[in-house]
């Protein structure tokens, strides 16, 4: 990657205009840029993120119970070495470049973000093992996945949802373990759980709309379309208003879930017309003769749908549908407006606190960062994703 | 009735009878729909009895008791709920149009640099729109109004421009004036205001960028070579044959963000402007009337879609081909 003179003069001073434009441009991003370096070394005070980290990261939950928390970490790095393994297994290099680019990366966040947020020693190396932990299982699983048995490895997607479940009593209690109310989860773990939940019960939900939207039942048809473009006529706050408010008058004395739960749901019902229509786009890229052609060799509705039509239509909707899923994530913010002390809501109590008073840009500069690399990471996988399930080999865009 | 003779002589049993069960399917759902509504509805009577909030809007003329620091229309405390409310709806009106013209302006102009001959600037204009779409709207608007605007200077030191001052005590238009170290101008906007326009217009671009740029993209290579080759200018080519075309494209997109944008206007709360949301929110706290507040609400904004929606739509139809 050599920067060539000419290609530079081309891109940059093709026209006089053109150079005056780029001079303006260089000129200006560098003062910003040096502007910004001098205020992020020198002034900006970062205690306020160091000092508060773990209430960033887990709310109020209580101290003695963060083992549970740690052990449900180290599940789910081992459960995600394995899979990446697997997912690799077969290929050669054992290590392939943007493989080794992601294990640099994990071995840099660990190191250095452990360094930098100055947790004490004994958690810096918690943080060491797991990741440790989660490449020695990519590298295992990458060597002897290929031999083992196809069944093995199929079967090895069930550790997710298993996982779900294993999590959702870690976190939240029972089974003879002290109950954490929802009240006191918070910061990185209650927007992590809520877009999570969200996501995984909007997609099914979104599916059937969007099929009930364009079936050939009327009634079916028409509900799909007054509950589509009713939620999206609202903004979310409305309708997180309307759940905290009226959702309590809506069911029996008692029934009604806690703050946290009702907005969970919210959040599911809302991206979930949202999805619905990513998804009719899908099935309307879908020629009807597909349709036609399963049916016509006997396959019953909902076989033909499953098998035939929604592979298709699905693959097709995947960007968009990813697309959703993002906003969804950067939505949980809004549940701060609502009481809930999700990261956004737990950087106000932070800054609420008089020790902290004032120190906003440090916060809110912190939270943009940590929410760009989440939506990022997500809309990078999406693409990946797009490729490799491109079977078609249309081209794809970039 | 229920058992049909087929050709053969034979009888479908109902069960698979191809005409009876679409209507089995539908009169089930709506069966089941129907009873969650009424256990819905009973149970909601039933509570807002007990709690003796039936369904009524008289409390709309009682006086609201709170006061509303930025309006268009003049209102004070002791003024009727119903005023409040249409005095937050002017104002989330106000700030949605003057969102609208900025982030089409800004929009355009991101949208239009990422094809710039310039490379800089083409990569500036991406990684405007990849930050800016990956960061939530809320965490921009806070950051506008805590880090940005909340910190502006006051008096002497406020940034002073031709017949424009910014200062932390808002933004002053046409000869704005210093009286005792308060500045004064006959146009003046509140920090809030200008915090939530910043933040929406700023995210609402980086969308219309896109939806531009998808516009323009759509417009073959063939017409640009062939408007030069005639000897257009480049400005000249962009505005005669390839914006006409790359519209048709651009503004069925641009619905859609504009109804976001009138959408994400609700966020206003979090940098203390008195919209619409605002006003219902402090109105139910003193009232506990949720769900009349809640229907004025969702009924209000429906109505802002609506009228955005039929506004695009009557567009849509001028920038279409007109075949004779």
């Amino acid at each position: 990657m050599t920067i060539s003179f000419q290609r530079l003069r081309r891109e940059l001073f093709a026209t006089p205009l053109d150079g005056l434009i780029s001079l303006v441009l260089i000129g200006v991003l560098l003062a910003a840029g040096s502007a910004f370096l001098k205020w992020m070394l020198f002034q900006a005070q970062w205690t306020v993120i160091q000092a508060n980290s773990t209430l960033f990261a887990l709310g109020r939950y209580p101290i003695d119970q963060q083992w549970r928390l740690w052990l449900l970490t180290t599940l789910l790095a081992l459960a995600t070495g394995t899979t990446w393994g697997l997912l690799r297994s077969g290929s050669t290099p054992r290590w392939p470049r943007n493989d080794l680019v992601a294990a640099v990366l994990l071995i840099a966040l660990a190191s250095a973000g452990t360094w930098a947020l100055q947790l004490p020693f004994p958690i810096q190396l918690r943080w060491w093992l797991i990741s440790g932990g989660l490449l020695v299982c990519r590298g295992v699983a990458g060597r002897f996945g290929s031999s083992l048995p196809l069944a093995v490895r199929r079967g090895a997607a069930v550790v997710w949802p298993v996982l779900y479940l294993v999590g959702m009593v870690l976190i939240s209690g029972g089974l003879g373990l002290m109950p954490v109310p929802p009240s006191e989860w918070g910061g990185l773990l209650l927007t992590l759980l809520q877009s999570s939940f969200a996501i995984l019960l909007c997609f099914p939900l979104g599916v059937m709309l969007a099929l009930g939207r364009r079936s050939e039942l009327p009634l079916l048809r028409w509900g799909s379309v007054v509950y589509i473009e009713f939620i999206r006529g609202a903004p979310l706050i409305t309708l997180l208003f309307l759940g905290q408010n009226i959702l309590g008058f809506l069911l029996p004395g008692g029934l009604a879930p806690d703050r946290v739960w009702r907005a969970a749901w919210v959040l599911t019902f809302f991206a979930a017309a949202y999805v619905a229509e990513a998804v009719r786009s899908g099935l309307a890229a879908v020629p009807s003769g597909q349709l036609e052609a399963a049916r016509s060799l006997g396959l019953p509705l909902p076989q033909a749908l499953i098998h035939v039509v929604l592979p298709q239509a699905l693959r097709v909707a995947l960007p968009a549908t990813v697309g959703q899923f993002i906003t969804l994530l950067q939505d949980t913010t809004l549940l701060s407006l609502i009481g809930l002390l999700d990261l956004l809501g737990t950087a106000r109590t932070v800054m609420a606190n008089p020790e902290f008073l004032g120190k906003s840009a440090e916060v809110y500069l912190t939270l943009a960062v940590l929410f760009w690399c989440c939506c990022a990471a997500l809309g990078l996988g999406s693409r990946a994703l797009e490729t490799r399930l491109n079977t078609l080999h249309t081209p794809v865009k970039a | 009735m229920v058992a049909l003779p087929d050709q053969a002589g034979t009888v479908t049993p109902w069960w698979r009878n191809r005409r009876l069960i679409p209507w089995l399917v539908q009169a089930a759902i709506g069966l089941v729909v129907l009873v969650v509504i009424a256990f819905l509805v009973g149970n909601l009577v039933r509570n807002l009895t007990a709690a003796g909030l039936l369904l009524s809007w008289g409390w709309l003329d009682n006086p609201s008791g709170f006061d509303i620091a930025e309006t268009f229309l003049p209102f004070n405390a002791g003024l009727p709920y119903w005023r409040a409310l249409l005095a937050g709806l002017v104002n989330t009106i106000r700030v949605v149009i003057a969102g609208l013209v900025g982030a089409t302006l800004l929009g355009t102009v991101v949208g239009t640099a990422s094809f710039s001959s310039n490379g800089l600037l083409r990569r500036l204009a991406r990684v405007y729109v990849e930050v800016i779409r990956n960061i939530p709207l809320l965490l921009q608007l806070v950051f506008w109004y805590f880090v940005v605007f909340l910190s502006l200077p006051n008096g002497e030191q406020a940034i002073q421009l031709p017949g424009i001052v910014l200062a932390k005590s808002g933004l002053f238009l046409g000869r704005p004036e210093l009286v005792n170290g308060v500045w004064q101008a006959p146009l003046r906007f509140t920090v809030e205001f200008g915090a939530l326009l910043t933040g929406l217009v700023v995210y609402t671009a980086a969308f219309i960028a896109e939806v531009v740029r998808g516009g323009v993209a759509s417009v073959p290579m063939g017409q640009w070579e062939a408007a030069r080759s005639l000897g257009f200018s480049k400005l000249q080519t962009l505005k005669r044959i390839v914006l006409p075309q790359a519209l048709r494209v651009i503004v069925p997109g641009l619905n859609s963000q504009y109804i976001s944008l009138a959408k994400n206007s609700s966020l206003a709360v979090a940098c203390g402007y008195t919209d619409l949301y605002s006003v219902a929110e402090t109105t139910l706290n003193q009232t506990g009337r949720a769900v009349e507040v809640v229907l004025l609400l969702l009924g209000a904004y429906l109505v802002i879609d609506l009228v955005i929606s039929a506004l695009m739509n009557g567009l849509n139809h001028l920038v279409q081909i007109k075949e004779r």
